[in-house]
């Protein structure tokens, strides 16, 4: 695909994303209702490069410099030989974040509202997801029977989402991503299958879904482990003909897509180039040459 | 061998030495996920029991891999002390624990007693010991290494300088490296996580690292953290090593996994004593950690302490520097919460201090599991206390490269004056030369890397 045809996908989904999207993008007020001015300190909102509290440094323009250079927290200085309360408490707030991303759920409310069909794997609650891997890659019996009823069977390209490691980075990125991947299919004349959600999954589930459904290209949207205050990253895997217990090799990667990443719609547009690929060489992983 | 026991009137029968090991362990959900732990609360505990009153020889008898398909078991046989195995071997598992707690058992007696001794019975005795017996045990045993320094004397706490960067960027790695010195962060070793595991990226790293050391005369070791044969590339190529580092496990099969063998460590070890840049006779640095062997798929049906207590058995044949579990990095399917990585580290360090490595921990976590910055700041009270011979130091305790969290720049002087212990010597008459620490205090340039911009 050329670079227009690129930019007028991404325009357009951009364009159907702001009309269609509005309640999901409900930011909570950073001020309360009944006050007129704003005015809330928000120890968040500043980059880490741009955090200096050392006193009297002996050289504070080369510090200064050398910072731009890394996210660390260098530069922070201390109270005695501990932490300052400034310090303490941002990294309480990034390390909050992050937990969250990992133990809330993807909103069913969400879900339902971008009309993708429910399923879940054969684990059932947040704990036995993260200590149980094995039944993160199965999808359960009662998600199969719903597959086989309501999803088109032996599509060219499947695409699904599922919460991973973060429902934040799905919840952020999901939807988004999706439309720019269907739509930049379609413009390839490309049809792709029923898209759903899978609760509680793993990487490998997608072995599973090609299976159940015959798809030619399986491709999954999930969120991945976060990092300190980046827990709305989201990662996108593809497969070609996945059988459960292929190598890991196999799978075709896109990571890192989150605002400060790879924008959510950008990477739509990427991912469903990359598809084409995968479907004309009939390959995807180590074995195909991006 | 008595492989069964009652409690309460219930008898609780066990098929293998290998499954009374597993069931005996305290509670890791790494053993859940493998399908080898104890059922119930009470078939622990029966397990315990059983094991108390096995012989030393009924583990020996019982690797839980057997030698002829494992190198790292007949490293770990072929390695032994006769003559002090069989002064031993008749002590059940119960004897051994009470032994090791003895006030008239000493840190020597100990670290002759280790040398008659295999994997499976560091980790059996392991899994008597509550956690303060973990501490106190290990507290008595000093393991001594020499690279440019000697880590692990009496009162001394090492910190290994940690300044990962996302892209390896030179001038981001070095502001963490400057601003970690001030805080007395770095006697035990400079060391990089690399991003990229090239010829070319470790060995400028490493020329960096050199440069700056020799400019500001820093006693002390550096080295860059990729994959061995990397590091022997890079070191051929004439890079300023000190020590070659590796990931390795308790099996041959999970050493497979990480691309390893027993012969390519002997050879980098061979390449660093002719063509690095250190004192030595320690030239070695490995990491471990409960769970990768199964994570690898490479655990041979035994349990995760069991499994890493080999890593320390492999680990020794190469007489390393630093050897450390990086504990809670891992994730909860093999370490859930807070309380299953405490009490990790502490049996880790304990069985490395047994086995007559010394010894370090990255007390870490990462943000699926259920720990926070106080877990870890109350595991490294309790490892100090232990007489743990380094933890890592990171800026603030965030590692940006590695997306976890262990222990921060601040850790080292708050442990060190709060349990009276001190940075390695040679490092602390340089730290006073440069005016970071004064009586023990930290200065007033401490915290200021701009000390070093000039």
């Amino acid at each position: 695909m050329n670079e227009t045809n690129l930019k007028s996908i991404i325009e357009q989904v951009i364009r159907e994303l702001n009309v269609a999207d509005e309640p999901s993008k409900a930011n909570v007020s950073a001020c309360p209702l009944n006050e007129t001015t704003c005015d809330v300190p928000e120890i968040t909102a500043y980059e880490m490069e741009n955090y200096f509290e050392v006193p009297s440094a002996e050289n504070k323009d080369a510090y200064l410099n050398y910072k731009k250079s890394t996210h660390a927290r260098v530069g922070i200085w201390r109270a005695g030989p501990r932490y300052t309360t400034q310090t303490m408490l941002r990294f309480r707030a990034d390390h909050a974040v992050a937990q969250d991303a990992v133990f809330t759920d993807v909103s069913d409310e969400l879900i339902e509202k971008y009309g993708w069909l429910k399923l879940q794997t054969a684990v059932t609650n947040k704990d036995e997801y993260l200590t149980r891997p094995d039944l993160g890659r199965i999808i359960d019996d009662e998600s199969i029977a719903l597959l086989k009823a309501k999803a088109k069977a032996s599509p060219r390209v499947q695409i699904y989402i599922s919460d991973g490691l973060s429902s934040t980075a799905i919840e952020a990125n999901g939807y988004d991503t999706y439309k720019a991947m269907e739509q930049g299919l379609k413009s390839h004349g490309i049809e792709v299958g029923t898209p759903f959600f899978v609760k509680y999954g793993r990487v490998p589930a997608m072995d599973h879904v090609s299976e159940l459904l015959g798809a030619e290209v399986t491709v999954i949207l999930i969120g991945e482990r976060p990092g300190l205050a980046t827990g709305e990253s989201m990662s996108c895997y593809m497969i070609y003909k996945g059988k459960v217990g292929n190598p890991e090799s196999l799978r075709t990667v896109v990571s890192n897509i989150h605002k400060n990443g790879t924008p959510a719609v950008e990477a739509g547009a990427h991912i469903a180039d990359i598809i084409k690929r995968i479907l004309s060489e009939q390959k995807s992983g180590v074995d195909l040459k991006l | 061998m008595r492989l069964k026991t009652s409690l309460f009137g219930q008898v609780y029968t066990f098929g293998s030495v290998k499954e009374v090991l597993a069931k005996a362990n305290e509670e890791k959900s790494g053993d859940k996920l493998a399908g080898i732990a104890a059922e119930t609360v009470t078939e622990r505990v029966a397990a315990k029991e059983v094991l108390s009153h096995l012989t030393l020889e009924d583990l020996y008898n019982n690797p839980v891999v057997p030698y002829e398909e494992d190198e790292v078991t007949r490293i770990i046989y072929d390695d032994l002390n006769r003559v002090i195995y069989n002064e031993i071997k008749d002590f059940t598992v119960g004897e051994f624990r009470e032994w090791l707690l003895d006030d008239h058992v000493t840190g020597d007696m100990i670290k002759r007693i280790s040398r008659g001794l295999t994997s499976e019975m560091v980790a059996a005795v392991t899994k008597l010991m509550s956690n303060l017996d973990l501490v106190y045990a290990a507290s008595k045993i000093r393991i001594t290494a020499h690279c440019n320094t000697t880590i692990g004397e009496e009162g001394i706490l090492g910190f290994r300088l940690q300044p990962n960067h996302t892209t390896d960027n030179l001038d981001g790695i070095m502001v963490s490296l400057m601003e970690g010195l001030t805080y007395g962060i770095g006697d035990a070793v400079i060391g990089l996580n690399p991003v990229n595991d090239t010829v070319e990226s470790v060995y400028n790293v490493l020329k960096m690292f050199d440069e700056f050391k020799r400019k500001w005369e820093i006693p002390t070791q550096q080295c860059v953290l990729a994959h061995v044969t990397t590091q022997m590339e890079a070191i051929k190529k004439g890079a300023p090593s000190d020590m070659i580092f590796q990931s390795i496990a308790g099996s041959q099969k999970g050493n497979e996994a990480f691309g390893i063998t027993a012969d390519m460590l002997q050879e980098a070890r061979e390449l660093v004593l002719k063509q690095g840049t250190s004192a030595g006779p320690n030239v070695m640095y490995f990491e471990t950690g409960q769970g990768s062997e199964l994570s690898s798929d490479a655990h041979h049906g035994a349990d995760q302490v069991t499994m890493e207590a080999r890593c320390y058995g492999f680990a020794k044949r190469y007489q390393p520097f630093l050897v450390n579990t990086v504990v809670g990095f891992i994730g909860p399917e093999y370490l859930y919460d807070s309380k299953q990585v405490i009490r990790a580290g502490l049996e880790d360090h304990f069985m490395g201090k047994l086995t007559g490595i010394p010894m370090g921990v990255d007390a870490c976590y990462t943000n699926h599991m259920k720990a926070d910055q106080n877990d870890i700041e109350n595991l490294a009270v309790l490892l100090s206390a232990a007489g743990c011979n380094y933890f890592m130091g990171v800026p603030a305790g965030d590692d940006i490269m590695l997306n976890y969290q262990c222990t921060g720049y601040h850790e080292a002087q708050t442990l060190r004056s709060l349990l009276k212990l001190k940075p390695i010597k040679a490092f602390e008459v340089w730290m006073e030369k440069m005016e970071f620490v004064k009586e023990g205090k930290l200065t007033n340039r401490a915290g200021d890397a701009s000390v070093f911009m000039k």
